[in-house]
């Protein structure tokens, strides 16, 4: 096997590089070791397109922040991904605090931020009733925005796809095959790649990958966020993303809606050893709750529906570091993305292209050459609940399938299930159905559903549902048939 | 627009009895709406037995139980659509439904009874820390996956929560095979019927730890193990008495939840205690003509108090839409004391010649022995009273109150329970 470029990391950086480079005449591989697109820090993180007056100007994440910021609307119509530009609100309580706001403000306006203003008293109590009574002056910025990190990331996958990359998932990059100190190949759970450029975008993992390379220059800690989600009855408790002021490691706790009519609270902010340790602690979520509750009061813990946590990839320097490898040529490390790394994605993608150009020019002397035909647009896929009624009605009509309910919830249709499982990136687990569709993200959790989209996964894919995952590698669901257990045992009852 | 009398929400046990029961009394034009393929509900995955020793006298099967129910129903002609999701119901008694055979429908009704049931409460409820691996399920999950389709969940199983389905899956997965480590019960009491915790733990040596519960669930993939702790009165973690338990499965049997969702998308008030809506002694929600009976209502122990409330709820509709009622000027509030959890109906408001008694539901919040259910008027005149052996907050508690004891200016009823004097 062949490719011009390979990526390394099925994120929303690895993802957003490879629509980027689809635009262009080359042969582009993606490998991610996951069973799904968006299992790392692009799958659980906090959904905000920050307007970027945080970092200093300086330096890339700032820069890139400023840059990819009005990019969203764009690219979510195109992408038909739910995006909401509705405005964060630094909240300050003293005069201290006010300092800071008016820094961050200055910071903002520095880089070409907008619209930004201080709101105080009465004024903030307008936007935000819910507020804690304590606070007392705000940073509005209009141009913040909520998305749901995922479907984005899942969306530019399949953008990418459709327009001639390839995807291998469940391909774990091995090794790294180098010759005076230039990249030949990379080896994969599932064969050898012969490829001249690689793309190092493997998030946590992106120093291991380095190092295959010969490049031990990075190195990457995961710093754990934990989160709550409400029940979509608090979906409108607040009407703007709310920050605390932040602390010198993050930005802090925050409570923000969420594109699709829920309430999340989190993250806080502390160093794991281990990459893949995805666990929630008591502790943990007991402060997210208090540092919430700092912000807005009486949030009842009673409809928390979900509770998990996402790994940030964090380097020393703080920066991103993005760019060619001093060590290895045709190596581009795209590491240590953390905050603000979603919202800067796409302008990341756009200087990742131009490394590659700039890399073919001097190396090989090739010009990156524009393909004739990019298909920006991904088709809508039906949604049930966002529907026009007498339109779903002729589309049942057309389609039984949309006319039956799985997810009782978020009133998902085995249309819409059935419309994931065969997408560009096709779910083939619980999580990767529920990822795309919503069915199981609802308070119930998929008490009500999983069984049935076991089902159907099964049924359209042609496979056994004892060969279902929740998601991917040893998660099944089910062990064996009834009295299969038994027959193990070598017993058998029929009662 | 489609136009019925009556559209009952939910075919289910209280859904069949509340169609029938209208349908006895004269109603003709009845439809029942149901999501799933087939009638019967939850009681089609409770395969084992002790339904229907209260109102068939006899010890029958979940499915049977619902099948005499739909025979019955085989014989009339109420109208079924199954795979039906009804999405919307507003005030005006206006259904939005779909199914795959006629895509979306809009149903005008006389008169609605919510019969929608209830759903299990999630590890999230219980907020237990941990790993999210595949393993973890509601213990009807479970069943479903057991009974319905016929499949295994798992092999090495912890149970968290006492409450019925999860000792009734205790037994149904040792019988297939598996390993139940434990039952794990964070209250000093198990929250569910003495007679399953008997059959379906004790017969078969499973261990139900009282004041337990899990304090963090490990696996990547699927679950490897829980950690299980003691609890102390505030449910709080003991730390220091952590132990670990290998398992590849965790059931959660921690309470039902009233599938309220339509109920409140209408505007419905929801009682806290209960989940469901406020009604009054014939089921009627704050809505005129809209009904709400079976586990919709309030969790029920017995299906059979289901099919006995439902009747009373289908009588009631049948009588709205005969315009057969007849209100109290005044609404009679049901208060109740501290020690109980909830009273269903919350308040009286019909005047019933006929009737000779009233009936309450009702709960407690702790096990009590040896006491008095009492019930007062607004000047604490004691107007009854009932003697007890026990009550457990697992086992609902019954009362039928005579209707002859309620005066025209009676504005409250208090209900408490005290220790019996000897
Ligand atoms: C708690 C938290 C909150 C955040 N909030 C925000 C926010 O509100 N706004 C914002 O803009 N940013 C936020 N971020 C940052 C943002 O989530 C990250 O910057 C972004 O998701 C990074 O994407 P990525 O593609 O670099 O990494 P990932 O999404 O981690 O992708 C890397 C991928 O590489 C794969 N991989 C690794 N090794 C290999 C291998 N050997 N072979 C094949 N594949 C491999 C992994 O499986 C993974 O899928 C937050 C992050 C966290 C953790």
């Amino acid at each position: 096997m062949e490719a011009d470029v390979v990526i390394i990391g099925g994120g929303v950086v690895g993802t957003a590089i490879a629509r980027e480079l689809s635009k262009y005449e080359l042969k582009i591989i993606l490998l991610e070791k996951e069973e799904d697109v968006a299992m790392g820090s692009s799958k659980a993180n906090s959904g905000i397109i920050h307007a970027g007056y945080n970092a200093d100007a300086g330096t890339l994440r700032g820069k890139l922040n400023v840059r990819a910021n009005p990019l969203f609307d764009k690219l979510c119509s195109e992408l038909k991904v739910p995006f909401k530009r509705i405005g964060s609100l630094l909240i300050g309580f003293n005069e201290d605090d006010l300092k800071v706001l008016k820094e961050k403000k200055e910071n903002g306006e520095k880089m070409g931020i907008t619209g930004m203003k201080i709101v105080s008293g009465e004024d903030l109590f307008k936007l935000e009733p819910n507020l804690n009574e304590k606070a007392r002056f705000a940073l509005f910025a209009p141009s913040a925005g909520i998305i749901s990190s995922y479907e984005f990331t899942i969306a530019l996958a399949d953008s990418a796809v459709i327009n001639g990359v390839k995807i291998y998932l469940d391909t774990e990059l091995i090794d790294i095959e180098t010759e005076n100190r230039r990249v030949l190949g990379v080896k994969t759970s599932r064969g050898f790649i012969k490829t001249g450029i690689i793309i190092n975008a493997a998030g946590l993992f992106s120093d291991n990958i380095a190092g295959m390379a010969g490049d031990n220059s990075i190195e990457i800690k995961a710093y754990k966020g934990e989160y709550h989600l409400f029940d979509k009855k608090w979906g409108d408790y607040v009407n703007h993303i709310i920050f605390p002021v932040p602390d010198r490691k993050s930005k802090g706790i925050l409570v923000t809606p969420t594109v699709h009519g829920n309430l999340l609270i989190g993250p806080n902010f502390y160093a794991v050893d281990d990459k893949d340790d995805l666990g929630v602690s008591s502790a943990g979520l007991e402060e997210i709750y208090q540092g919430a509750g700092k912000l807005v009061s009486g949030l009842d813990r009673r409809d928390v529906i979900a509770s998990y946590a996402g790994l940030r990839a964090k380097t020393e320097g703080d920066d991103f570091i993005i760019g060619h490898s001093d060590l290895v040529k045709g190596l581009i490390n795209v590491a240590g993305i953390q905050s603000p790394g979603f919202t800067a994605s796409p302008a990341i993608a756009e200087m990742v292209v131009d490394l590659v150009r700039e890399y073919l020019a001097r190396e090989k002397k090739q010009e990156l050459r524009k393909k004739d035909y990019f298909q920006s647009e991904l088709a809508q896929r039906p949604v049930f609940t966002e529907a026009d009624l007498d339109e779903w009605d002729e589309l049942i009509k057309k389609d039984a399938a949309y006319g039956e309910i799985i997810c009782r919830c978020e009133k998902i249709s085995k249309g819409e299930i059935r419309d994931a499982i065969h997408g560009p990136v096709p779910a083939r687990s619980l999580d990767a159905v529920k990822r795309r569709t919503r069915a199981g993200a609802g308070r119930c959790q998929g008490a009500f559903c999983a069984p049935r989209v076991l089902k159907i996964i099964a049924e359209e894919l042609g496979l056994k549902p004892t060969e279902i995952t929740k998601k991917g590698g040893n998660s099944r669901i089910l062990l064996t048939e009834t009295k299969g257990l038994l027959l193990q045992k070598g017993e058998y009852h029929d009662d | 627009m489609i136009d019925y009398d009556l559209v009952v929400v939910g075919g289910g046990p209280a859904g069949l009895a509340a169609a029938l029961e209208a349908k006895k009394n004269g109603i003709e034009r009845i439809l029942i709406l149901e999501r799933d393929k087939y009638l019967g509900g939850i009681l089609q995955q409770c395969i084992h037995n002790g339904f229907g020793l209260l109102y068939f006298k006899e010890e029958l099967t979940g499915p049977e139980y619902a099948d005499r129910f739909i025979k019955k129903l085989s014989g009339t002609n109420i109208d079924v659509k199954t795979g039906t999701m009804v999405v919307r119901i507003n005030r005006k008694k206006e259904i939005t439904a779909l199914n795959s055979k006629e895509g979306l429908l809009f149903i005008k009704a006389g008169a609605v009874i919510l019969a929608m049931g209830c759903r299990e409460r999630t590890r999230e409820a219980v907020r237990i820390p941990g790993d999210r691996p595949a393993g973890i399920f509601t213990a009807g999950t479970a069943q479903r996956y057991l009974n319905l389709e016929g499949y295994m969940p798992g092999k090495e199983v912890v149970i968290l929560g006492s409450g019925d389905i999860g000792l009734i899956m205790a037994r149904r997965m040792t019988l297939e095979g598996a390993d139940v480590k434990a039952v794990l019960e964070i209250m000093p009491f198990s929250s569910g019927l003495m007679r399953n915790k008997v059959q379906c733990l004790d017969d078969f040596g499973i261990p139900l730890l009282l004041k337990h519960t899990i304090s963090r669930i490990n696996g990547k993939d699927r679950v490897e193990s829980v950690i299980i702790s003691k609890a102390d009165e505030n449910m709080s973690v003991i730390t220091g008495t952590e132990k670990e338990i290998p398992c590849d499965t965790v059931l959660f049997s921690v309470g039902l939840i009233p599938e309220n969702e339509l109920s409140r998308e209408m505007g419905l008030s929801l009682d806290k205690a209960t989940g469901g809506p406020v009604v009054n002694e014939l089921r009627e929600t704050e809505v005129r003509g809209i009904f709400a009976c079976g586990n919709v209502l309030h969790v029920h122990d017995l299906v059979d108090y289901v099919s006995e409330e439902s009747e009373i709820a289908g009588r009631a509709a049948a009588a709205y839409i005969r315009d057969g009622l007849e209100r109290r000027e005044r609404e009679i509030i049901v208060e109740r004391a501290e020690n109980i959890n909830y009273i269903i109906p919350q308040k009286i408001s019909f005047i019933d010649r006929e009737r000779e008694m009233i009936k309450f539901f009702m709960r407690v919040k702790r096990p009590e022995e040896d006491v008095r259910i009492s019930i007062a008027d607004g000047e604490n005149k004691k107007l009854a009273s009932y003697k007890r052996d026990l009550l457990t907050p697992g086992e609902m508690l019954v009362i039928n109150f005579p209707e002859k004891l309620i005066k025209d200016n009676t504005e409250k009823i208090k209900m408490f329970i005290e220790k019996e004097r000897r």
